[in-house]
């Protein structure tokens, strides 16, 4: 890490897991619960959330001194309804069977906790750099968590991997099939996002103990 | 023997094995140490007794269903009897032999899973094997069907369990009946398994698609299609008919419910408002039908018609009410709050049941339904209670005492 200092880096590896924000701050749950039935739909939208969280951090933090006070919430909703609409627009002409499937949730991304809840926290206190390197790590830490919950929605509940076959073709009866394997219908519901992500989240205060909060 | 056990315990305690071998210790004996101080209640019986009295209600269900399975299985193959016998056609050896191999796998993947996971849990976290999966490990097999995959079993109770259980801290502290966490799990997890006409008769789905096609449709399925069912009064209310495994003779869980209400070990005020709030709306339905409000044609027809007393005879109303709803952990515990609680379980079971064509029965979704709301009928009960009793001392003269002025002087002073 000669790239950067030892507390730029630490603005990348805090999101990653102690100071993860869905598992420890608990924001941006609902687009975790709606998209992650397809580890592809996961990824696209950890990307989506990526560039607009990293530029965005960028953007506010370079005009986060003439931002009036007053103004600031609408500042930034100016800010990342632009950048969501770039996304919105690159996903409907390069992806557009994906933007179906993401349908609203791509909008949705400027109503994600994260997202205002970095310019509120950082960006509007900090410099251009280390704004974006939060930015970063923060979109990291949610993509991660979507990532592996779509992991697991999609193997279990679809016995798929980003669409390919990997358990095997559940019609025609071969692999994991041909032994009376069947997939989950419950992992493709929402709710069972909830409990994969719960399941994370048991996961990780039980192996690091100082992230239990007080009851 | 007995002595040597506890000289064994008093060896191994603090050790990393010693909850597991304490829990198979007092399964089978008295624990030879006794309360010394602090509490004044104390009864003879302990959770373990109190869990083996209701299985004790539940194996007449067992039996039964063993024998069911076989007789569903050979009836759909050859037919009906015409003339039914019960030592003839019902309670014969080859019944039995069916029953045994297909019901016995699920009662041990069951218990075997079940208490694994709580032996496993409990030397992780160091506490006592807690004895709340004992009930739970025998409710699951009889709330589902006949030819369920022994490793979906097994999938679903260990989330159940855990995911219903033990994250929220282990017995007495679930938030949601164990046992229909699991039920539900397959549910919505394996629905071509737990829903249908080839489900409830023992190799059905096998046979599926052969020249020897069998298929056993519940009474409640064929109301859902509109179609007619063969089964007389006394068959469903003796239970020979198809169905989950445990759930289909009523006769048999009245016998296992009035047991439980007289050994006082479930609530006889939940059983008699659930069966009431079943009764209501069914009435309800039927008078719907006989208003003529409800043209024929409509797919709600045939389950609106269907007599209200019915209900309480098919499907899993009559064993959800008796053994799911009383459960003493997700139930209400004020002895008004259980008169809501029941009420709204059987009201709820039967409207979920004519309501919603994609779940023929209902009774499962009602009773966790109500387990979620249970702990906030309690605080309106015991918030009510304290308004009565703040009114009642407004209202009440209070002379003042000689010592409470002298008290009064003294503050002022």
């Amino acid at each position: 890490m000669a790239l950067l200092s030892k507390k730029d880096a630490n603005l990348i590896k805090d999101p990653l897991a102690d100071n993860n924000p869905i598992t420890i701050q608990v924001l941006g749950i609902c687009s975790a619960l709606a998209i992650t039935a397809e580890l592809k739909a996961s990824v696209v939208m950890a990307i989506s959330v990526l560039f607009v969280l990293g530029v965005g951090n960028v953007v506010i933090s370079l005009i986060r001194n003439i931002i009036p006070a007053k103004i600031r919430i609408i500042v930034q909703l100016v800010v990342v309804a632009s950048l969501v609409i770039i996304v919105d627009q690159v996903l409907k002409a390069f992806a557009y069977e994906l933007s179906k499937t993401l349908s609203v949730f791509v909008g949705l991304i400027i109503t994600n906790c994260i997202i205002m809840g970095r310019f509120e926290a950082f960006a509007l206190g900090n410099g251009p750099w280390k704004s974006f390197l939060d930015g970063i790590g923060n979109a990291l830490g949610y993509g991660v968590i979507l990532v592996i919950v779509g992991f697991f929605r999609e193997l279990l509940g679809s016995g798929t991997l980003f669409g390919m076959k990997v358990l095997g073709d559940p019609v025609s009866k071969t692999g994991l099939y041909s032994i009376g394997y069947e997939n989950n219908g419950f992992m493709i519901i929402p709710p069972a996002a909830l409990i994969v992500v719960g399941i994370i989240i048991w996961v990780q205060r039980s192996r690091n103990r100082a992230l239990i909060e007080e009851a | 023997m007995k002595e040597k056990l506890h000289q064994l315990k008093l060896k191994y305690q603090g050790k990393k094995m010693a909850p597991a071998f304490n829990a198979l210790h007092t399964f089978l004996y008295t624990p030879n140490e006794t309360t010394h101080s602090g509490s004044h209640v104390r009864g003879a019986d302990d959770l373990k007794r109190t869990m083996n009295t209701v299985i004790l209600a539940l194996v007449p269900c067992l039996l039964f269903g063993m024998f069911n399975a076989g007789y569903q299985h050979y009836s759909a193959i050859n037919g009906f009897p015409e003339s039914f016998s019960l030592f003839n056609d019902f309670l014969t050896w080859d019944n039995f032999l069916v029953g045994i191999t297909t019901v016995l796998p699920l009662v041990i993947v069951s218990y075997g899973i079940g208490l694994g996971i709580e032996f496993l849990f409990a030397v992780i976290k160091g506490h006592e094997v807690e004895e709340g999966y004992l009930v739970t490990g025998m409710l699951v097999p009889l709330i589902i069907p006949v030819d369920t995959p022994l490793w979906m079993l097994a999938i679903a109770v260990a989330f159940g369990v855990v995911i219903g259980k033990e994250v929220f801290g282990g017995t007495g502290m679930n938030i949601l009946n164990p046992a229909l966490t699991i039920r539900a799990f397959l549910f919505f997890a394996y629905p071509t398994w737990m829903s249908g006409d080839k489900v409830w008769v023992h190799e059905a789905v096998e046979r599926a698609g052969t020249a020897d096609a069998i298929s056993g449709e519940t009474v409640l399925g064929s109301l859902a299609q509109g179609s007619d069912y063969s089964y007389s009064l006394a068959d469903m209310f003796f239970g020979f008919i198809p169905g989950s495994v445990g759930e289909t003779s009523t006769l048999l869980i009245i016998l296992g419910g009035l047991f439980l209400i007289f050994s006082k070990i479930a609530s006889w005020r939940i059983m008699v408002s659930a069966v009431i709030g079943a009764l209501a709306m069914g009435l309800i339905f039927n008078g719907i039908i006989d208003a003529g409000w409800l043209p024929e044609y409509s797919k709600f027809y045939a389950l609106m018609s269907f007599p209200y007393w019915q209900h309480l005879l098919v499907g899993g109303l009559a064993f959800g009410i008796v053994f799911m709803a009383t459960d003493p952990v997700t139930g209400s515990q004020t002895n008004k709050g259980k008169w809501y609680y029941g009420f709204f379980i059987g009201f709820l079971s039967v409207m979920i049941r004519v309501f919603n064509p994609g779940y023929p029965e209902g009774v499962f979704l009602a009773i966790l339904l109500m387990n979620v709301f249970a702990p906030t009928i309690d605080h309106y009960v015991v918030r009510g209670n304290i308004k009565k009793r703040l009114k009642r001392f407004k209202t009440a003269t209070i002379y003042p005492k000689s010592s409470d002025e002298v008290e009064l002087k003294t503050e002022t002073a």
